[in-house]
């Protein structure tokens, strides 16, 4: 979209990732309330929330696994709903639940993937052994995945994430289960991502060590969203000192799910 | 750190990203028959514990009368190769469906869902490439029984290429419906009871339905009803180069049917998989 004038010519670029008023229900269950979310390109966003908030359904939502019931969806300006193929190209996902394929190489796992996006032959080897030396995996190329630690297979599932060149990362609860180490180093991978490849991330966690004062946030609890915007001014709007403080008088304010 | 990220992708897809695409997921699918020996023995075997048992056993008891498409009388062992052949698609369809489930519950069937290209289109492509991996399998199986003295035209296997296409995308399909229904793993064992003995059973794999009607005109109603009974005579036929028009339009029509179905069943929207409410696929 480009906004002209007489003295400035400014090209305004669309959020890498804009969630409005999305709502969704299981049956009867309602899980997501009218939740909306900004992911500026080149910006580490966090979706901070305890278990059962909502995080992975509103990533379900964002990724098309599920349509959405109401509100829009849109990836650099590409609605979900109605240009999928436009919008999913331009996102890279790394679910919580382990997907690689375990009974297939490391390498096959990723030129798989590259196929799913259209990219094969020489260009997808040459991404595949790209990607991989970009989070130290290059020597277990040829290894069976299921032969790989968990911090190992979370960095896999990264480079993979990332090889057919997205605009927007999107990462739900990918340290969990790893040990300190693994979990350090794939912090500062996606944050060099943001930094010197200007990757939209979205970072579902509970883990508020995950958060930097300057990162933008969502606080999802129990489908509601109870706080957005950069977490030093989330902070400072509680009047806590902390993160944590803040969370916590957030979460503890808002209405149970259930009064039994 | 590589140049990886933002292409500036353009819109749509290209043919050759398409047939990329169809290449890949044939070719996860062939790596993974290949990395499952087992699955290959156990395919093959199954067929061939009827053949070599089965039909020594009944050859004696069962008498096959000259009905189309043979011309004269037939040892059992040739009457019920095309059955052991549709066997191995059933089995086949059904094993996909069960991988299917195993994907979803262990999360490589979201890495699918996500790929940018349309949804029935990589459905289709992975019906494509489990109905290859089942010919695969027959190949092997028809050249097993020919070495056991079966005798089937030389190039039966040629005239019956598009018969067994066809019947492994109507099975696969029908396994990938299933797939959508069913929740767990722990399931499956539902789908042996509930559909493949029953399919394989009441059907004209193991003897001519004339003689099924003079036991039990229900079970002969039951025969015809079943969509694999013609999957059975159309390999059958196909098998000496002749063309059973019924048995093609039924076939037809429950792979349309049946393909359909499994795409509107893993449909974001409208599917099985958000109508049970619950985890993502």
């Amino acid at each position: 979209m480009n906004i002209m004038s007489a003295e400035t010519h400014v090209t305004v670029f669309p959020p890498a990732l804009a969630v409005d008023g999305v709502s969704h229900a299981y049956g009867r269950r309602r899980v997501l309330d009218k939740v909306s979310l900004t992911v500026p390109q080149g910006q580490f966003t966090a979706v901070l929330g305890l278990n059962g908030a909502g995080k992975t359904t509103l990533l379900s939502l964002i990724t098309r696994l599920f349509d959405t019931q109401s509100g829009s969806i849109s990836v650099l300006g590409h609605r979900i709903d109605r240009e999928p193929g436009e919008a999913l190209r331009r996102l890279g996902v790394v679910f919580q639940a382990r997907t690689l394929d375990l009974d297939l190489s490391v390498m096959d796992n990723l030129l798989f993937h590259a196929a799913l996006h259209g990219i094969g032959g020489r260009e997808a080897r040459r991404r595949s052994t790209a990607a991989l030396a970009d989070v130290g995996m290059a020597e277990r190329a040829k290894d069976k995945a299921r032969d790989l630690s968990g911090g190992q297979m979370r960095r896999v599932e990264i480079a993979r994430s990332l090889l057919h060149g997205p605009s927007l990362l999107v990462l739900d609860e990918p340290t969990v289960g790893l040990d300190i180490a693994s979990k350090q180093a794939i912090v500062t991978h996606v944050r060099s991502l943001v930094r010197d490849r200007g990757v939209g991330v979205l970072w579902t966690t509970h883990m508020l060590d995950e958060i930097e004062p300057s990162d933008q946030i969502l606080v999802l609890h129990l489908g509601k969203s109870l706080a957005r915007g950069v977490v030093s001014d989330v902070v400072a709007a509680s009047g806590k000192d902390s993160l944590r403080a803040a969370f916590a008088s957030l979460t503890e304010s808002a209405a149970p799910r259930d009064e039994s | 750190m590589s140049d990886l990220t933002l292409d500036a992708p353009a819109r749509g897809f290209t043919l050759g990203q398409y047939l990329t695409c169809l290449r890949g997921i044939m070719w996860r699918e062939a790596l993974r028959f290949v990395h499952q020996r087992e699955r290959f023995v156990s395919a093959l075997v199954r067929p061939l514990v009827w053949l070599f048992i089965f039909a020594a056993g009944f050859r004696q008891i069962l008498g096959v009368s000259i009905i189309p498409p043979y011309e004269t009388y037939v040892l059992y062992e040739v009457y019920v190769t095309p059955g052991l052949i549709a066997m191995i698609q059933l089995f086949n369809g059904m094993q996909s469906s069960l991988s299917m489930v195993y994907d979803r519950e262990m999360g490589n069937m979201r890495m699918l869902l996500v790929s940018p290209f349309p949804r029935w289109f990589l459905l289709v492509s992975k019906l494509l490439a489990s109905t290859t991996v089942s010919i695969l399998q027959v190949a092997a199986f028809m050249i097993v029984a020919w070495l056991w003295g079966v005798d089937l035209p030389p190039w039966s296997f040629l005239t019956a290429l598009p018969a067994l296409v066809l019947c492994g995308l109507m099975l696969g399909a029908l396994g990938m419906l299933l797939s959508s229904l069913i929740k767990q793993l722990e399931n499956f064992a539902g789908v042996m009871n509930f559909v493949i003995f029953p399919m394989f059973f009441a059907s004209s794999a193991l003897y001519p339905l004339w003689l099924v009607q003079q036991s039990s005109p229900v079970v002969y109603f039951i025969c015809r009803l079943n969509p694999f009974t013609y999957a059975v005579e159309l390999i059958r036929f196909s098998l000496y180069g002749k063309l059973d028009f019924l048995s093609l339009a039924v076939v037809a029509s429950a792979a349309t049917v049946f393909t359909i179905a499994a795409i509107l069943a893993y449909d974001p929207a409208r599917g099985l998989l958000v109508r049970r409410g619950g985890g993502a696929p």
